[in-house]
């Protein structure tokens, strides 16, 4: 394409992505690279200010450790995330987390986040690790410190430009190659490390919603697998690629729940009433010694919930008059009754304001006043989203200082958040196995990985080698779309359809049935086997077949063009990851009907993986689970 | 709920480089169209409704209005944001229940564009090998320095 003007930048530090974790990097590298002299640059396919999962805001700061009061430990925080995950986690990372998490969110109230507090002025916790804020411009003002930060220390922001592909110098990473979203310009970024941190994927699965609903998946619907893509491309050991995460949120528009169980005290019942977590209590023998712990793993309550809905027993309900109504009457006298209720009534909607708007308009649409009337919650479709309660993400070093005897031959490699790609780093939703690290977390592991990336700068300081064939043939590839819409658009008269391409979208529907079929979606009830998989395998190689094919009239949809190759290798991994693991493990994220129980003699391992872009082979790859605290 | 823009309250950000719209939508969908220099959405089925677009609107052309294939008719939510607080109105289909108003905060004690990201705690060490990251161990309010498993007082 002559008419695109090729952009280069050369720079000492390439972040990748602009959302929690990229703006904990740009902070921590902006203060390290300061100090020796380096460069970092940062890129976003959106605006920083509003980019990634907290593009609306938050609610809740789901982790904070608060290991200072003395009431928690690291160990504790490990306790809680190998359970939820029933056992599969790295707690070296989890814990390298947790020791630094606080000093992000103390940093956070310092930059004017307004976290709730009581009249000693303590955090108002809406659970043991999570805090209650006004977090309307949460991503504002943590991105307004990362961007002041870059600019103080001469760092260099490139918004609106789309990430496609890493550049790669043999078995190093030296960059990452996209065009820009509203110029034809093609950006060539050559860097001697890479941090990862484009979030996880939604659509990789069909959404519940298919007409205009379609973009109201719980996950928003920009993150759609970069992370996931470069490093798979990249050649990087994936892990847990198998571990989706399904939301149990209000039916339709997914608001969030947290504050309903947690800070209410909320009950969800089935449509006669019944109490699913206390009638269906004998299921939970089956996935021991993990369903014994509490809190009861997520994935184990969806699954009780799911018992009933398979049951004919919906709708399920979450009992917010119930709820109301018993904190009410906690109150001394009907006048701080009355204050109470009405309290409790802003703070509910504030749940949704906050971070999902769309709840508010359903609640209002169908006149539902939650201190009067129940409302309908449900399981949404599948999501990758490592930093929440799912995994998936890269296979990354651990911190040496951490690690014990049995541990550090296999979780340590030199720097911390290190893949296993040279100079490639990974936080938030691109590293894996170290769950519930949410906003806070995935800002904390940004800035550790930042420190760690600038640490491999100065150790390995060389210009990156970047083979200018490579970054031609991938100018050719990335821009194709273009090229093969201008050939074939005069064939047919409608567009739309011409035997010659297909569009993006269609590409996207056709990833989304195959997985929703074959690797229990929504429609299957999350339910899959080794002969499903197998044959949604095939489907899905025709799919890979045809990419060269995809079409694009524009730069816009040339994103989603690439933005649906990258959903597809997410979605590879993830076939062959549950094919790989010869058990269920999480129920309530997907079932294996050929293999319908957790084998923890076989199973209590890793599954990862490795894809070899030259041949599009997948190497399964079993590693051990190694605990630090037990 | 898809974004849409109302025709007569849009400006087309009176021609400027870049509409506010169009630099705040994180999913690249609202597009001027350069010959009426109106805005719209360009794919309202990849809408998110986050309200960014209709937050930063300066002539509050931007609206969000249900999607219609599970939203039925009639009710809205509105925002108002100023620099340091949001109101907000949400107005119910059945007009015989009052709308509702909250206005909640949205920063505090920091104007806006002056997040300041260094200095508000020493950094223990500069060694760029330890684990210590900026600010640590003083932001972490422990004395402790980079926590160790052993070191954390257990319950
Ligand atoms: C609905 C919802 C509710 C949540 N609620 C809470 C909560 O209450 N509390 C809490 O603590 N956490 C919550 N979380 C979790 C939290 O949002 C995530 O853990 C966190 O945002 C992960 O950070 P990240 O940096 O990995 O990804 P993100 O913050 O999502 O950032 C991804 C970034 O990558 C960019 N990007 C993507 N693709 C490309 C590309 N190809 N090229 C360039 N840039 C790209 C995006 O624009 C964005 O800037 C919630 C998440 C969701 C989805
Ligand atoms: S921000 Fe408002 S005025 Fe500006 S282009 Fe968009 S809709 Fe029109
Ligand atoms: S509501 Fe959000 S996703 Fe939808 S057009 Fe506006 S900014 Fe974009």
């Amino acid at each position: 394409m002559d008419n695109f003007e090729t952009i280069t930048v050369e720079t000492d530090l390439l972040i990748c992505g602009g959302g929690m974790s990229a703006c904990g990097a740009a902070v921590e590298a902006s203060y390290w690279a300061n100090k020796h002299g380096l460069k970092v640059a940062l890129v976003d396919k959106g605006a920083m200010d509003r980019s990634g999962a907290v593009a609306m805001g938050l609610s809740a700061i789901n982790m904070y450790v608060d290991l200072n009061s003395g009431n928690n430990t690291l160990k504790d925080y490990c306790d809680y995330v190998r359970n939820d995950l029933m056992g599969i986690t790295r707690e070296d990372q989890v814990s390298n987390i947790a020791r630094h998490v606080d000093g992000s969110v103390h940093l956070f109230e310092k930059w004017g986040l307004p976290i709730w507090t009581d009249e000693e002025g303590n955090y108002v916790h809406e659970g043991r690790w999570q805090l209650m804020i006004n977090g309307e411009s949460y991503k504002v003002i943590v991105a307004e410190a990362a961007k002041n930060a870059m600019v103080e220390t001469g760092g260099e922001i490139y918004e609106h430009v789309y990430l496609s592909h890493p550049l790669m110098d043999g078995d190093k990473c030296v960059g990452a190659i996209g065009f820009s979203l509203r110029e034809n310009k093609v950006y060539v970024f050559k860097a001697k490390a890479v941090f990862v941190g484009m979030g996880g994927a939604v659509h990789v699965f069909k959404p519940r919603s298919t007409g205009e609903g379609f973009g109201r998946s719980w996950y928003p619907p920009f993150n759609s697998g970069a992370s996931a893509f470069f490093t798979i491309y990249a050649g990087a050991e994936m892990t847990c690629q198998e571990v989706r995460f399904i939301p149990v949120r209000f039916k339709d528009a997914y608001g969030p729940v947290g504050a309903w169980f947690l800070l209410f005290k909320a009950i969800a019942t089935n449509a006669q009433g019944g109490d699913y977590m206390q009638e269906n209590a004998a299921e939970l023998d089956k996935w021991e010694p993990y369903s014994r712990i509490k809190p009861c793993p997520a994935n184990l309550r969806n699954w009780l919930m799911m018992l009933d809905v398979m049951d004919g027993k919906s709708p399920i309900y979450m009992q917010t008059a119930e709820a109301i109504q018993r904190i009410a009457e906690q109150a001394p006298d009907e006048k701080s009754a009355k204050r109470k209720l009405k309290e409790l009534e802003a703070e509910a909607w504030e749940d949704f304001l906050d971070m999902t708007i769309a709840q508010a308009i359903l609640w209002a649409a169908t006149n539902v006043q939650p201190d009067k009337k129940a409302s309908e919650i449900m399981a949404c479709d599948p999501y990758f989203i490592g930093s929440h309660s799912g995994a998936s993400g890269a296979w990354v070093s651990g911190p040496e200082d951490l690690q014990n005897d049995q541990t550090k031959d296999e979780y340590f490699w030199g720097y911390a958040q290190m893949t296993t790609i040279k100079g490639m780093f990974a936080a938030g939703d691109a590293s894996g196995a170290s769950s519930h690290k949410f906003s806070s977390g995935s800002h904390a592991e940004g800035r550790i990985a930042a420190k760690s990336a600038i640490n491999y700068i100065m150790d390995n300081n060389e210009t990156p080698n970047v083979d200018q064939a490579q970054v031609d043939a991938l100018k050719v590839e990335i821009l194709k779309p273009l090229v093969t819409f201008d050939e074939h658009k005069g064939y047919t008269v409608d567009p739309d359809i011409n035997p010659n391409y297909i569009r993006p979208k269609q590409f996207m529907y056709r990833l989304q049935k195959i997985m929703d079929e074959y690797a229990g979606g929504v429609s299957s009830q999350f339910m899959t086997s080794d002969k499903l998989l197998e044959k949604g395998i095939e489907l899905l190689t025709y799919l890979r077949e045809d990419v060269p094919n995809l079409a694009a009239t524009n730069l816009h949809e040339l994103m989603r063009c690439w933005e649906n190759v990258h959903r597809m290798h997410q979605a590879e991994a993830h076939v062959q990851s549950i094919l790989f693991r010869d058990e269920t493990r999480w129920p309530g994220y997907y079932f294996r009907t050929d293999k319908p129980n957790i084998d923890n003699e076989n199973w209590l391992a890793f599954c990862n993986c490795k894809y070899n872009k030259d041949t599009n082979e997948w190497e399964m790859i079993k590693r051990p689970v190694k605990y630090l605290t037990q | 709920m898809p974004s849409f823009v109302i025709l007569d309250k849009c400006d087309g950000c009176k021609a400027l480089d870049t509409t506010a719209c169009q630099h705040i939508c994180p999913n690249d969908l609202m597009v001027l169209d350069k010959e009426t220099m109106k805005a719209r959405n360009q794919d309202p089925q990849m809408c998110w409704e986050c309200f960014n677009c209709v937050k930063i609107c300066p002539t509050q052309a931007v609206e969000v209005r249900g999607y219609q294939d599970f939203v039925p008719m009639g009710a809205s939510v509105t925002p108002m944001r100023s620099t340091e607080d949001i109101m907000w109105t949400v107005q119910f289909r059945d007009k015989n229940i009052r709308p509702k108003r909250f206005k909640f905060p949205i920063r505090r004690g920091v104007e806006e564009g002056k997040a300041q990201p260094f200095g508000h705690y020493e950094t223990g060490d500069e060694d760029l090998k330890s684990p210590t990251l900026m600010c640590e161990p003083a932001s972490l309010n422990t004395e402790r320095g980079p926590v160790k498993m052993d070191k954390v007082p257990t319950l």
